[in-house]
Order: structure tokens, then sequence, then C-alpha cells
């Protein structure tokens, strides 16, 4: 579309950036999580997340994230599919329900849950007006996944109904001519079309719900600790740049792994073959 | 050309640079460096009002975050105001220096002489620090929801309040208790008893609600839990707003801490930050930060001065000598230690 030179000018901005802000800060976590206190190389840090249970937060961590990823897509991909159908009037609706939580800071909106949940919040006040026993819900791992659900679900509905509403209606028209029925139509015509979509939002919902340290704090009271909380104290409360980079640098690895699996499913790199 | 230009735009903005520098450190300046929210702003208007003296109010929110500002030297702040034992990290590692207590008349007059003693667990010959606030640990109860008497930290155990009771969210303040509990020092580092005291934690974790930093306020005002584990300031304001609550000193004994203000070694406005550190101790000032803070104020002439009777009679914000007497302080333990004690609590956590 441009020429080599405006290409290369239009470009600069970005790349200064990138390497500003991304580029040179990956290498000095990289630096600090395989250094120690002297300077020296060390795969010490590395090696604590063998100790002190923190493998036990890491599995958490992936439990967690990958229950609430599940969910997310199973709640997003009906929606996407009806809000789809009826497409045209709907583009407001769709803006409202879900760029519109996302104006809202996600803080406040778990802090909300918090009142929500506790035991004398909303949830168990009402219990009581009706005499029923209350439950325990704040605290526990289900309210941590509610909290990722709650925060991340946007960032799966929209690549999904992005995807979905790209579909020319005309392939599923084809698709019926040839006699295939509702369900071949959309298991062998719509799922494959929408992977893109449900691939990248499998990726904005799973990443964010490995690293986030807020909801896991807010909701899990301190008692259920995830790998970003560990991160988290040991840059804020511990100061221990070089414990705190190098548990980043293995969460990263897992942030890697997850990428490198969803592109080996992505179908976009089939589409080339056409 | 390129580097003509590029060289250009350094060197004007180095120029630039020095000559702002250059024009801050004729200006009349105090640059401090305390806990977040840990002065009444009205104070500050006064002083610069009386001295002419600018005071650039920096904040931290923990010890730990504060000192590595310092140690690095990133930024010159001249008076801080760290907690006891990371004082005594400050003055083992050469950073703060002695004050001169021939320029702080009000610190000699005011501050309390049993404070001054205390510190000298931490600033042995009181050469350091000027003590700001102090108080104690307790555990704050609903009266109507806890029937047994409260005078031990053993009633964090009790299994008839499961789910009930908040703990404070800190290796330090988390092991204190156990550690009391069973007759020891709060600085202690034996690792035995150290592990004990975690084998403590870990079997008393499935009776704990949550474990909180400053979230506990909001929490007890709003009969969340049971009890809950909270400073003496907290409790004054917990006890102001929910009435069901009553605050107990355990038995065993608690911890006694103290912040103060310090002087830093390198600070390029000594008697600057001499003149603001006695300005906190004068009478009329130290009533406006009490008000402000709740916590209670080692300046013995603010009682007198206190207008907010629930305050002046409070318990809490002015205890009897016995309450605090030959209670104990933290001590810095050194960097491994400090370790220990984080990698014993990380344990607890992730349990």
């Amino acid at each position: 579309m441009f020429n080599k030179g405006l290409r290369n000018i239009l470009l600069t901005p970005f790349l200064i950036w990138a390497g500003l802000f991304i580029f040179i800060p990956l290498i000095f976590i990289v630096w600090y999580g395989v250094t120690d206190y002297g300077g020296n190389f060390s795969l010490v840090n590395m090696g604590l997340i063998f100790k002190h249970g923190y493998l036990d937060a890491l599995e958490l961590s992936v439990a967690l994230a990958l229950i609430s990823t599940i969910i997310c897509l199973l709640l997003a991909y009906p929606l996407s599919l009806i809000l789809t159908e009826r497409q045209r009037d709907n583009t407001t609706i769709i803006s409202l329900l879900f760029i519109l939580p996302l104006w809202m800071n996600s803080l406040l909106s778990t802090m909300a849950w918090q009142t929500i949940l506790e035991s004398n919040g909303i949830i168990n006040q009402i219990l009581r007006l009706f005499s029923l026993p209350t439950m325990q819900m704040i605290n526990t791992p289900g309210a941590i996944v509610l909290g990722m659900v709650y925060n991340f679900l946007p960032y799966m509905v929209l690549p999904l109904y992005i995807s979905l509403a790209k579909i020319d209606h005309h392939i599923l028209e084809a698709a019926q001519d040839l006699g295939a029925n509702s369900w071949q139509t959309f298991w062998r015509v719509i799922l494959p079309l929408s992977l893109p979509g449900a691939v990248s939002g499998i990726t904005m919902v799973f990443i964010p719900a490995l690293t986030t340290f807020v909801i896991s704090a807010l909701l899990g009271g301190g008692k259920l600790l995830l790998i970003g909380n560990i991160i988290e104290q040991e840059f804020t409360f511990q100061y221990d740049w070089h414990v705190g980079c190098a548990l980043s640098v293995i969460l990263m690895i897992f942030i890697v792994l997850n990428m490198l699996l969803t592109t080996a499913f992505d179908p976009l790199k089939e589409e080339e073959d056409f | 050309m390129k580097f003509k230009i590029l060289a250009l735009v350094l060197v004007s903005l180095l120029t630039f640079g020095c000559g702002s520098g250059g024009g801050d450190k004729k200006e009349n300046v105090v640059y401090v460096y305390s806990w977040g929210d840990y002065l009444d702003p009205e104070t500050l208007k006064i002083f610069e009002k009386e001295t002419g003296i600018h005071v650039i109010l920096d904040e931290f929110d923990t010890n730990e975050s504060m000192y590595p500002r310092v140690a690095e030297g990133a930024v010159h702040y001249d008076v801080l105001c760290p907690s006891d034992y990371m004082i005594q990290r400050l003055i083992s590692n050469d950073l703060i220096q002695p004050l001169d207590f021939n320029k702080l008349p009000n610190a000699k007059q005011n501050i309390g002489a049993e404070f001054f003693k205390q510190s000298e667990t931490f600033d042995p010959g009181n050469k350091y620090s000027v003590p700001y606030c102090w108080g104690t640990v307790g555990i704050i109860y609903d009266k109507t929801k806890v029937t047994d008497p409260v005078d031990s930290w053993n009633i964090l155990w009790n299994e008839k309040y499961a789910g009930q009771i908040l703990m404070q969210d800190s290796a330090r303040d988390a092991l204190m208790i156990p550690l009391k509990l069973m007759g020891k020092s709060m600085n202690e580092t034996d690792k035995n008893v150290l592990a004990q005291a975690q084998e403590m934690l870990i079997k008393q974790k499935p009776l704990v609600q949550a474990y909180v930093v400053d979230e506990v306020k909001e929490k007890l005002i709003n009969s969340e839990a049971a009890m809950g584990v909270v400073f003496s300031g907290e409790a004054l304001i917990i006890l102001e707003e929910n009435p069901n609550m009553a605050f107990a000193i355990p038995k065993e004994g608690t911890n006694f801490w103290i912040d103060g203000w310090v002087i830093t070694k390198d600070a390029e406005n000594v008697d600057n930050a001499h003149k603001f550190i006695d300005f906190m101790c004068r009478p009329d000032i130290a009533v406006k930060n009490f008000d402000y803070l709740g916590y209670s104020t080692p300046n013995i002439a603010v009682k007198e001065l206190e207008e907010n009777e629930a305050y002046k009679n409070s318990p809490v914000a002015f205890p009897s000598p016995d309450v605090y007497a030959g209670q104990e302080t933290y001590k810095y333990l050194g960097n491994e230690m400090d370790e220990y004690y984080n990698s014993l609590w990380m344990k607890i956590k992730v349990e």
C-alpha cells in the first residue's frame, strides 16, 4: 500500500515506542530474573518457584484462569450467535452491554462484588430476609472465578461477535442449499469460521486471568494466593526485584505456551492455502 | 548534520536541566518522605506561612518500599518518618544522621520521657529519632457476638468463631501473635521457635475469614467479622463508628510500635529539617495531627489541648502507662532474618 520510505517513516514512532516501553523493560525483567543481588548470573531466584509452596500458587492460578476462560467461552459463544442473527438493530445494544462495563474501573466493579458476596453482603441479606441459611461466598476460589468472568467476559464476546458477524450470509445459505441441517451448518461452517475470534478471545481472557492480583486480593481475602499476588508482594512488600522478576519470567513462559498453543489451532494460517 | 541536531537537542536539554536544578537549590525547601496521609495538610500550610520554608511531601505505604528509595539515593529527602525497626535498619546502614537537639526545643519539652526510653530499643541514646506516633496492637471484637472474655490471643484459635476472625496481612504482625502466646520475644530468631509459630498460624488458617491490611476498618465497622487484630489507632476509628465493638490488649503482651522523625545522612536542608521536626512537636500542631490521624501521640501536651471529649477520655487514644509499660518493640533482625520471616509467612498464605 505504501512505498518503502513512507512505510519506514510511519513505522518509526511505533518502533521507538515498542523499543523503549516493551523491549527494554522485558530485557530488564529477564536480566533481574537471572541475576542475584551482586549482579552475578544465578538461577537461584528462578528455583524459588519450587519453594514456599509457590508452585501451588502457580497451579491454582492456571486452574482458575482455565476455568474462567472456559466459562467465558461457554457464556459468550451462544450469546454472540444470537446477537449476530439479529444483526441489524443490535449494534447499539452490543456497545451498551459490552463496552459500557469496560468504562467502569475494574477495581470498582470488583469491590462491588465484594459487598455483594460478603457474609453481611447483599445476597446473604436477601437470604436472611427469607430465613434461608446464609452462604460463605467471599474468600473462596469460586468468588475469584466469578470476579474473573465478570471482568473479562467482554474480551471474549467482542472478538467472537466480530468474527461471527463477518461470516457471509451467502455461505450459510449455500450450506443449506447443499442439504446441511442447522446442526451441520453450525458444526461444519460457523464453528470453523468463528475459530479465529474464539482463539483471540481465549488469549485475551486467559492471560489477564492468569496474571491478575487485584481480583484475587479483593475476593480471596488474602487467603488464596495466586502467582500474581506473590509477584506483587515481592515487588511492593519484600522489595526483592530479583525474585519478582524471576517469577514473572516463569509466568511469561506459560503465556508464551498459551500463545503457541492457540496459534497452532489458528485456522487463519490455513486460509493462506486458498 | 543529523548528529549536530541531536547534539544540539541534548545540550539544550542538559543546560535546561541544570538551570532548573540550580534554581531549586536556592529555594527555601525541605523534602519530607512520610507515610501516606500521615499529617494534617493544614499544618503544612501553617509551617510554610510561619517559616517561609516550602515543604515538598512524598508519601510511602510500607517501610519496605521506602527503604530502597532512600538507600539508592535516587531522590534526596531531608526528613523521613519510618517505624522503629526501620529506623534501626537506617542507623545500622549509616543512612541517617544524629539530630541536634539544641535545635529541637519543642521535642525536648513535649515528647514524653517514656517514649524516648522505649525508642532506645531501636535508637540507643536517642541520637537519631523523635517519636511522632505510637500505638499497640490488640483485638477488637463485637460484644454482641463474642461471649467469651477477650483477654488472650488464644481466642483467635477458638473454633467457635470460625470464619469470623480477621488477621493482619504482614509477616511480623502475624508471627508476633503466636510468639507472644508461647511466651517468646516478637524479635525471636530461633528457627525452631519460629517454625512452631508458623505451625500455629497454619492451624489457625481455616478459622480466619481474611488476611487484611487497611480494609480491616471497613469490615469491622460493617460487622463483617466477630473480631480482628488491629492497631490501636484503627481501633479508635472503629469504636467511634460501631458502638458494638470493644478493644482489648491481650495479657500475653503486644507490640509497642513507634514511628519517628529522622534526618537523612545526605540531607541538603539540615536546618530546615530540624525546623520541620520541631514544628511537628509543637503542642498546637500535634493536636491538629492527632485529631486528623487518631493515632496516639507521644506529645504530652496534647491531652490538655484536645477538645474532642470522646478522644480525650478514650483509654484507647490515651492509655494508662501500665498498658504499654514493659511491652516489646520490633527490632531490625538483619536482611537474612527478614527474608526468613517473609518466607514463613508466604508459606502460611499459600498453604
